[in-house]
């Protein structure tokens, strides 16, 4: 499903690595945690997952395919497979909370009548139905944060990643927000969520990543 | 995506900025090809006239068809009419009014091949009918419309360089507009829009924005070039009409450079992306 053999990241020329030699595979249907210090690399290994940068040196494999060698034209196709939730959020300014979720499933071309109605049900899902017209800014930020969960699963994507999903969210929304990736996860999504806050991977039990200055470390090595 | 506005372009580009640019542009163009096509109007009829310009005054007593028929077998000359007393009166009427009791030359009116045997034409005349006088106008016409060439081209360059200076305006106006979405773009990348999808939807819209204002700048100049026109028909004769073909060019031109500079740089935007 998703398989890192060696996997490097740089940014630049001359600094550290990003992500330096890091290996892993992840099975279809599985559910893990990403951490790890801010700055060791989370986010962009994530990046890596979804196709927005490729790796600088290493195999990588997503949903079966060989992305280290995948021609350019090929990765779109792929990439709404993926759901993600960004850090940033990046919600579009210009378009309100339904056209935001609504937006992959048009990019997937599929019918308004049909896609309208997904994009409500998933906004009532992250309990946002009542705020399908207003723009993101006239949002806080978690209730954005949810809105960018709600375009993240829309289009049912087999792989499903979430940077930092509740860090602008009190305990009762984060718990709401976990309790939304788990139900991904049941549907058969493959998840992976970073997240720096340990208290919160305590919530769902499963496997942990843990990164550090850019390598995957035993979690227990960690000071 | 086919909504009315799947991505909804239509308040995120610089909705304004660039119809406005684009129709003070196409303004700009048509007052020039208006101008261009009135230089190229003139000078075609000064060298019309000028072909007619050459006048002959028959020596007193002389038969003015008999010169006229002579005149006609000279080499160079196209036509040669001996100008009767009644259209020699309305030509001078205006200048001298009624003329009937004067004693008014005989005239031949002579219309050449070429204007450039006009000053060997003279003395050619002089020895056909000795004691005839050449008008030399004609001699000057041919200098006028030297210059009226040199006019109409240097119209013609300044048309080239408002249309230049007016495609390189939609140019930067359209990457303007595209510059503050390229987050936007960028976005749509990630999640899975192919190249083609995300530039042919700002192409078309930013299309659209540069054709509508272009319409809106050639609309607006036609009627100041209907003005124009009417004011320049008592010299160019009848009152041009605006060039309605080289307006009706234009939202389509100004539409395609504003839809082939999206695509080539929202792709090459996208090249730069994995
Ligand atoms: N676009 C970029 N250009 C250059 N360096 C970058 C870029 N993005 C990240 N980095 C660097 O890569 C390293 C890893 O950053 P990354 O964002 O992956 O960390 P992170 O684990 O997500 O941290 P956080 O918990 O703060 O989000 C950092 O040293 C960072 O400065
Ligand atoms: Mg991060």
């Amino acid at each position: 499903m998703v398989r890192l053999e060696d996997i490097t990241l740089h940014y630049g020329t001359g600094e550290a690595p990003a992500l330096d030699a890091v290996s892993c595979a992840l099975e279809a249907g599985s559910f893990t945690w990403l951490t790890g210090a801010s700055g060791a690399g989370k986010s962009s290994l994530l990046k890596l997952l979804h196709l927005a940068a490729r790796p600088t040196a290493g195999r990588l494999f997503v949903l079966g395919q060989a992305v280290h060698a995948a021609r350019r034209r090929d990765l779109p196709g792929l990439r709404r497979r993926i759901g993600i939730v960004f850090q940033d959020v990046r919600l579009l300014p210009h378009l309100d909370v339904l056209d935001n979720v609504a937006l992959p499933l048009r990019i997937a071309g599929r019918r308004e009548a049909q896609l309208l109605a997904d994009a409500k049900e998933m906004l009532d899902w992250v309990g946002l139905g009542h705020r399908l017209h207003d723009r993101p800014e006239a949002l806080s930020g978690g209730e954005q944060q949810r809105v960018a969960l709600a375009r993240a699963v829309v289009a049912r994507p087999a792989l499903l990643l979430a940077d930092e999903p509740t860090a602008q969210l009190d305990d009762d929304q984060a718990h709401r927000v976990i309790a939304l990736l788990r139900q991904m996860h049941r549907l058969g999504s493959t998840v992976i969520v970073a997240s720096h806050n340990i208290a919160l991977l305590g919530e769902y039990p499963a496997p942990v990543l843990h990164l550090a200055a850019g390598r995957l470390v035993d979690a227990h090595e960690e000071p | 995506m086919k909504s009315r506005d799947p991505l909804g372009l239509r308040r995120a580009l610089a909705d304004r900025l660039l119809p406005m640019l684009v129709a003070a542009m196409a303004l700009l163009g048509s007052l020039a090809l208006g101008g261009a096509l009135a230089a190229a109007g003139l000078s075609a009829r000064w060298e019309g006239g000028a072909a007619a310009a050459i006048m002959v005054q028959v020596p007193p007593g002389t038969d003015a068809a008999g010169a006229a028929r002579r005149l006609a077998a000279l080499p160079g000359v196209a036509e040669a009419t001996a100008i009767d007393r009644a259209r020699m009166g309305d030509l001078l009427r205006p200048w001298l009014g009624n003329t009937e009791s004067l004693p008014l030359p005989a005239l031949v009116e002579l219309r050449l091949m070429a204007l450039d045997g006009a000053e060997d034409l003279a003395a050619r005349v002089q020895a056909t009918l000795p004691g005839a006088t050449v008008e030399s106008h004609g001699i000057w016409v041919a200098r006028l419309l030297a210059l009226a060439g040199a006019l109409q081209r240097a119209a013609w360059a300044v048309l080239a360089l408002v249309v230049l200076v007016a495609g390189m305006m939609i140019v930067v106006a359209t990457r303007a507009g595209l510059a503050a979405r390229r987050g936007t773009i960028a976005i749509l990348h990630d999640m899975g829009a192919t190249d083609g999808m995300i530039a042919g939807r700002f192409a078309a819209r930013l299309a659209w924005l540069s054709g509508f204002g272009a319409a809106i700048g050639a609309g607006a100049a036609a009627p100041v070039l209907m003005l124009l026109g009417g004011m320049a028909a008592p010299l160019v004769g009848a009152a041009a009409a605006p060039p309605w073909i080289g307006l009706s060019v234009m939202p389509p031109a100004a539409a395609l450079i504003a839809w082939a500079t999206a695509q080539l740089t929202v792709r090459q935007w996208l090249r730069s992306l994995p």
